[in-house]
């Protein structure tokens, strides 16, 4: 899974991308020849109706489900054809998840959890603390960084969340329903967070029911029945 | 993943559910602990029996008169035979032999023992010195019996412990005349002790010279001789000539048994050995039991853990991460519990050794190290599979589990 560098600054291409589930005996397509191109530093909202797709979209971008057919390039690196170990290795060196349900781990602190991707990837504690302290500072959480998830706020979890998302400096940042559990106050603070990320150059995708957040977007995307039906750019 | 993170994540998991880490802990303890206990016991009765046999060595013979083939039935202990061993033959082989360091003849009888108005029924032992020597017996008082010819009869007499107290309370014994039978004989020494066990109590035991005890109790037949074997002598050759020796002496008819107590002592041995490894076997069940635990805890622990496993792979946990970090767990909860399990072992085995100081109480390393070595065996063997189980989770399922 070589890199190959060129002139080309697409860094994600989705061509003809299906996902099929079935319920029973009913085919549900979630994913209907999906063809997507992202370019780097983009800030894009997916939005539209319940069960209309967006999270299978952002599980596929994410490489956290395998598409049944169709191609996904990432960096110029063809996906279809990978392991399980180098999807799961893709996952921790170029792509960053946010969840709504912030999914951090309750008995580690707030820098312990930010630290996770380097400590599963084997990084030495002395280029692992500076890097970790930097993202703390970066997210206003340095004096929370002892704390236990259970003593933070919504807003602080979900800081700390995106604060590990972008520890290995990620190409892109997946969010889904970033703001979804919190009050509308500390929600604007984590859109704040993600959106000041995008000035700096990391790639955002945020999957949203929230119409106000959606037109925040430059490219806005709207999914109906497994298909991209509007594809805006401001 | 680094080992110091390896350890601490697994740690920090483990203290999450202190009751549930304790328990499964517990239950490991108590495996390993029974197994170290066990074979402790176990080896201590084998020390404990061996013990009482040592005396006798690894370089001494027995003969004793007859033969299973003369006599039939049961080897002869009693010492029936047509033909006796004398001290004539005594004498022979000591002087023929290559490779004898001692020879003690030895003629047992009962007889009655008193000293003025007190009289005892008592075992009387004819020998020589060299009867001393080779059962390593200890004097309390005095000497030994003095190295005579072995025909020279002589009124004197050594006794055990037992026997001086009951005839002469606390006052002194040596120099004493003690009546044995119809004879007079001067008590010159006083043994130490059990002197030793094999079924007889020296300390209630008179020994007199050899030729002493010939006539008193009238009798030309010895109940037993005993032979030291010198350094670097092979047992087996010089077995094999005095067994020639006495063929010869006996017309050419072999008649007489010679016991070598090394080849009994490993019989008993081999025979508490199995014992030991049977207990062990017992005991290694509930280890298997243990793993067992494990397996299940490692299962509750996947299960309730599905989205951290789920968010794991999401931020680049491969498969093989996730089962090495489940593995972990199991089998570093087996280990402290396998530890924790030797420790009290250890300690149940010190206090045995406390309450009954004959007996040598040791758990030997080899059980120490079996034990620990199932323990984590069993835990890595029996958590694989939920291990695996979690390995295996698809991220997008695993992150949506509620």
């Amino acid at each position: 899974m070589k890199q190959v560098l060129g002139y080309d600054p697409k860094m994600i291409e989705l061509s003809e991308i299906c996902r099929t589930f079935y319920l029973g005996e009913q085919a549900v397509h979630a994913l209907n020849k999906v063809n997507l191109r992202i370019e780097q530093g983009e800030y894009i909202s997916v939005m539209g109706p319940s069960g209309s797709g967006k999270s299978t979209l952002l599980n596929a971008i994410g490489l956290l489900d395998r598409p049944n057919s169709g191609e996904y390039l990432i960096d110029n690196i063809a996906t279809s054809s990978l392991k399980e170990e180098q999807r799961a290795a893709i996952r921790r060196d170029k792509i960053g998840f946010v969840f709504q349900s912030y999914h951090l781990i309750g008995r580690l602190s707030a820098q312990e959890n930010i630290a996770l991707p380097m400590v599963l990837a084997g990084v030495a504690p002395s280029q692992r603390d500076p890097a970790v302290k930097q993202v703390l500072a970066k997210l206003g959480l340095t004096d929370r960084a002892h704390h236990l998830p259970n003593q933070l706020s919504g807003g602080q979890r979900q800081r700390v969340a995106i604060g590990r998302a972008i520890l290995m400096n990620p190409s892109i940042l997946l969010a889904d329903e970033p703001t979804g559990n919190l009050d509308s106050k500390s929600g604007a603070e984590v859109i704040e967070v993600l959106e000041q990320l995008n000035q700096q150059g990391i790639t955002l995708l945020v999957v949203t029911h929230d119409g106000a957040l959606g037109k925040r977007a430059r490219r806005r995307i709207r999914m109906v029945d497994g298909k991209i039906v509007d594809d805006i750019r401001q | 993943m680094r080992l110091l993170d390896i350890i601490q994540f697994t740690g920090q998991t483990l203290g999450r559910h202190r009751f549930r880490s304790a328990m499964t802990l517990v239950s490991m303890a108590i495996g390993v602990a029974a197994v170290v206990t066990l074979t402790g016991l176990g080896e201590g009765a084998r020390g404990y029996v061996l013990g009482q046999f040592s005396f006798l060595g690894t370089d001494t013979l027995i003969m004793f008169p007859g033969r299973r083939e003369t006599t039939g039935g049961m080897p002869p202990v009693t010492g029936s035979a047509a033909r006796d061993i004398t001290l004539a033959d005594t004498r022979t082989l000591k002087r023929v032999v290559r490779g004898l360091e001692q020879v003690a003849p030895l003629v047992v009888g009962s007889a009655t023992i008193s000293y003025e108005s007190r009289s005892r029924e008592s075992v009387t032992i004819g020998t020589t010195a060299s009867f001393f020597e080779i059962r390593e017996i200890q004097m309390r008082r005095g000497k030994p019996l003095p190295d005579l010819p072995m025909e020279q009869a002589k009124n004197i007499c050594v006794i055990g412990e037992t026997l001086k107290t009951e005839l002469f309370g606390n006052s002194p014994a040596i120099g004493k005349w003690l009546r044995v039978s119809d004879r007079r004989c001067r008590i010159i020494g006083l043994t130490e002790g059990r002197g030793d066990a094999f079924g007889m109590d020296l300390s209630d035991a008179v020994f007199i010279p050899v030729a002493t005890a010939q006539s008193l109790f009238n009798t030309e037949a010895l109940f037993r001789v005993f032979f030291k074997v010198k350094k670097n002598y092979s047992l087996t050759k010089v077995e094999q000539q005095l067994l020639q020796i006495m063929k010869e002496r006996h017309q050419g008819e072999l008649d007489v048994t010679l016991v070598r107590p090394d080849a009994m002592i490993s019989t008993f041995n081999d025979l508490l050995l199995a014992l030991t490894f049977a207990i062990v076997g017992i005991a290694s069940i509930s280890l298997l039991v243990a793993g067992i635990l494990i397996m299940n805890i490692t299962l509750i622990s996947v299960t309730q853990r599905t989205r951290e496993i789920g968010l794991l792979k999401a931020i680049g946990a491969p498969a093989s991460q996730i089962r090495m970090l489940f593995l972990t767990e199991a089998s570093l909860l087996a280990l402290i519990g396998a530890v924790t399990g030797v420790l009290i072992g250890e300690a149940l085995v010190f206090t045995g050794t406390r309450l009954f100081p004959d007996i040598p109480f040791r758990t030997p390393y080899w059980a120490i190290f079996s034990a620990l070595a199932i323990a984590f065996a069993t835990s890595t063997v029996f958590a694989y599979l939920p291990a695996n189980r979690a390995a295996k989770l698809e991220p997008v399922n695993a992150l949506s589990v509620k």
